[in-house]
């Protein structure tokens, strides 16, 4: 006979105001092996804990059914009183009856009634529920962030600080993200190199870190604390010991003509390359698809200038595997490629560009070494609109989110323009203002009472060509939805930032879930902000949503800070709720048949072969066996398995046909 | 009929659609009542004799959601639930057990608010479709519940 306690939370209102919590206490108690039953205004607090604790020692309870929020939220809060209250923590279970019950029905017997049942099905499952201990892992002290943009870079800082191993890997031939392509930045407007370029020196110095540029993780396997990470080296056709980052093959190549990537198309570079001179590492890579060697087998140019001989034609992709406790995803955004735009007329008309490029105009290291030029003809333009929402908060295009950083940048960009062309105009086509942050709204102010900018709010319905301008045709709504129409030299569209090209594929590989918009998903949007629900890999930066600098800073700190948390541990405890292969008396040893399903199914290899030998050491009988340090509690081998000899701590079958019988007969 | 109120059992991944329905509750999302959650750690665990044995003690209807196909927490787990459902699907019309009364869906964590349509779309159903009393007249059940009573 079972005696379990039934514990009945109003949450202050927020289950009381639709359940009568009372009564279904009162019901509960009226269940078969339930010695006690009891409700309380807030079971989370310091009282409801002790009443609980208290209730344990005193009805000697074998088993504890909370009803309150979802057991995603606080089954580790009442484990650990039960534990405490010298209860074993896998006797106890939850029932929610807010997030799946009180927060979704309105107030009425129904609702109750729904409550109760809730209750009497984890009533029934906790009598089927066995005593288990942790399983306790070894972690391992390496951390890999992924990304090497300001996010990255801040993370693996961070860590490495603490004193802890940290591998980066970034896809392109220099760490820095897009961070490195801005010229100054907001509200403070200084240099973003100069804040940015010590960081990135110090990522390649740091005796803690390990870089891999021009790589990518291709698979990730194993656990938290146990991570175990394949990581593709994209061959650079170069020694990197040998070379010594003098430049000369990079100015000696003859293919001079390939769009620069880190320009956004404003300029061009050779097929040794560099992507930027304050590049880290300041070495540079052959892009294999526009080499004339790799092309047509004939040029050698950068091996005959190369004083170190350190070309390598004929390097390979070299794949690393990387044992780390823990993952930081820090791979950063993307903004609207330009087929978003065709009443814009970007990619049709040269001088219509994005934000990222006019950020490479008014760069003193850029294409026109600070000046603001229009692409097309290379003047000076002396009207130019900005274009504030350009796919943001258009349900229309699909993207119904703010990208939260346009508004101010580009409140800088008119700012900047004006700096540089002191007697050219700056219009901003804007929906709303957003200038919310420390010296934001301050900032904007300045853009339009100091710098002139002349904000028109109202969205631009069309841009053509005419007479070598560019028509801007839109409404001014605070003039009464007038037409406005300006004949600009130049438009500059504030395009929507994206999740980062492939980060759905990425998510998929080191699994985390990510949301419509293919950013990486956050456990807890407002509580747990840099964790993912998978354990051990964190986020930060613009991978999780439009971010800006100091946020994306802040949330790679906090990242860093819960890996190090992580890292002060040298073993971590593991739930027991893991699968387990029946042992029987011999002659039978088992139910197992040794068929080995389980195995072909298992995404974590975690089922082994064990032999039963006899006296001679014959082997008798082989069966299946779970390593419980890789074994993750998915069950799938559960379902699968024929004569039911393998079943799952937690959500064994006997649990689960237990709650369908308790749910379905009242 | 008007006044069925029919019982339908969801089996749910405890990543996606489990913390699907939490943010369901969270943006306080009104659905019907007659859904109630089985939380398992997997779609790729449910059993789906386990389904039957919802219809034999009088379910309604089903609803077994998890994660989409790629976003499995545990890689492969959904996949393996879909192959399963095809192959029980196939076994149940041949039995004669009506799959119109079996929901199978994906519902992330992130999409409260598809938790809250499929939810009021199932129960809508059903409510049309009218008490499942056909089930337990069909043999396989009888077979079940003789095993059953073995058991215990």
């Amino acid at each position: 006979m079972s005696r379990i306690g039934v514990f009945v939370c109003h949450c202050g209102e927020n289950i009381s105001a639709t359940v009568n919590c009372e009564k279904v206490a009162q019901i509960s108690k009226e269940l078969k092996g339930v010695e006690f039953s009891t409700d309380y205004k807030y079971m989370c607090s310091d009282p409801g804990q002790t009443m609980l604790k208290e209730a344990i020692k005193e009805h000697k309870l074998d088993g504890v059914v909370v009803a309150a929020c979802s057991p995603r939220m606080h089954e580790p809060t009442f484990r650990k009183a039960c534990s405490e209250a010298g209860l074993n923590p896998y006797l106890c279970e939850m029932s929610n009856i807010r997030e799946h019950c009180s927060w979704v029905h309105p107030k009425d017997d129904l609702t109750t009634e729904k409550a109760e049942d809730l209750v009497r099905v984890m009533v029934e499952k906790v009598k089927k529920n066995k005593a288990l201990n942790s399983i306790k892992v070894p972690v391992t002290k390496t951390a890999l962030v992924i990304g090497g943009g300001v996010a990255g870079i801040q993370a693996a800082l961070d860590i490495a600080n603490c004193g802890h191993k940290v591998v980066m890997v970034e896809k392109q031939p220099s760490i820095g993200g897009h961070m490195s392509q801005l010229s100054e930045t907001f509200p403070t407007l200084d240099c973003s190199q100069c804040i940015l370029t010590p960081r990135m020196v110090e990522i390649a110095q740091h005796p803690n870190i390990t870089l891999y540029t021009y790589a990518e993780v291709e698979k990730v396997d194993g656990f938290i604390g146990n991570f175990k990470i394949t990581v593709r080296k994209k061959s650079k056709s170069l020694d990197e010991h040998l070379c010594t980052g003098c430049g000369l093959c990079t100015t000696k190549c003859p293919q001079k003509k390939i769009p620069n990537e880190f320009e956004r198309g404003l300029g061009f570079r050779p097929a040794i390359y560099v992507p930027f001179p304050q590049a880290v590492p300041n070495k540079p890579v052959i892009d294999r698809e526009n080499c004339t060697y790799y092309i047509k087998g004939k040029c050698k140019v950068c091996e005959i200038v190369c004083p170190t001989k350190a070309i390598r034609f004929d390097q390979e992709d070299e794949l690393v595997e990387i044992e780390a406790g823990a993952i930081v995803l820090a791979t950063g955004f993307d903004v609207l490629k330009s087929d978003f735009f065709p009443e814009y007329g970007y990619g049709k008309y040269k001088d219509v560009i994005d934000g990222l490029q006019f950020e490479r105009l008014a760069s003193a290291s850029g294409p026109t070494m600070g000046e603001i030029r229009r692409p097309s003809d290379g003047q000076i333009p002396k009207k130019i609109v900005f274009v504030a929402c350009a796919g943001s908060r258009d349900p229309a295009k699909g993207i119904e989110y703010c990208s939260k950083i346009c508004c101010m940048y580009t409140a800088k960009h008119a700012m900047l323009y004006k700096h540089k062309v002191h007697d050219g105009t700056p219009y901003v086509f804007y929906m709303d203002i957003r200038a919310g942050g420390k010296m934001y709204e301050e900032f904007v102010r300045r853009a339009i009472v100091e710098d002139e900018t002349q904000y028109i709010r109202g969205r631009v319905s069309t841009i053509y060509e005419k007479n070598g301008k560019l028509i801007v045709k839109g409404a001014d709504t605070l003039m009464g939805a007038e037409p406005v129409e300006i004949e600009a030299d130049m438009v500059v569209l504030a395009t929507a930032g994206v999740a980062n090209h492939g980060a759905e594929a990425l998510a998929q590989t080191v699994h985390v879930s990510y949301d419509a918009y293919k950013f990486f998903a956050e456990a807890h949007p407002k509580l747990k902000p840099v964790e993912t629900n998978t354990a051990g890999i964190f986020l930060a930066g613009a991978c999780q949503a439009p971010k800006d600098i100091p946020e994306s800073v802040a949330a790679a700190s906090g990242a860093a800070v819960k890996v190090a948390a992580l890292f002060s541990n040298d073993e971590l405890t593991r739930e027991p709720l893991i699968a387990v292969v029946n042992r029987q008396a011999p002659p039978v040893f088992s139910s197992c048949v040794g068929c080995f399903l389980c195995q072909s199914v298992c995404p974590y290899q975690a089922i082994e072969r064990e032999e039963i030998k006899n006296r001679n050491g014959e082997v008798i009988k082989t069966l299946a066996k779970v390593n419980e340090g890789l074994c993750q509690g998915c069950g799938t081998c559960v379902a699968l398995c024929r004569t039911k000899a393998i079943d799952i701590h937690g959500y064994s079958n006997q649990q689960v046909y237990t709650e369908v019988m308790a749910l379905l007969n009242d | 009929m008007q006044d069925f109120e029919p019982k339908i059992v969801a089996f749910v991944c405890n990543w996606c659609t489990y913390a699907g329905a939490d943010l369901t509750g969270t943006s306080r999302t009104k659905y019907a009542a007659n859904v109630k959650i089985i939380r398992f750690p997997c779609t790729g665990r449910i059993d789906f004799m386990i389904l039957m044995k919802a219809f034999e003690n009088g379910a309604d209807g089903i609803i077994v959601s998890g994660c989409h196909p790629n976003d499995c927490h545990y890689s492969t787990g959904n996949f393996h639930a879909r192959r399963r459902w095809i192959v029980f699907r196939n076994l149940m019309n041949f039995t004669g057990i009506d799959t119109e009364r079996i929901l199978f869906s994906w519902v992330s964590a992130a999409e409260g608010f598809k938790w809250a349509d499929v939810v009021n779309n199932t129960v809508a159903k059903i409510r049309e479709m009218g008490p499942y009393e056909n089930y337990n007249k069909i043999a396989v059940s009888t077979l079940l519940k003789e095993e059953v009573s073995n058991h215990e």
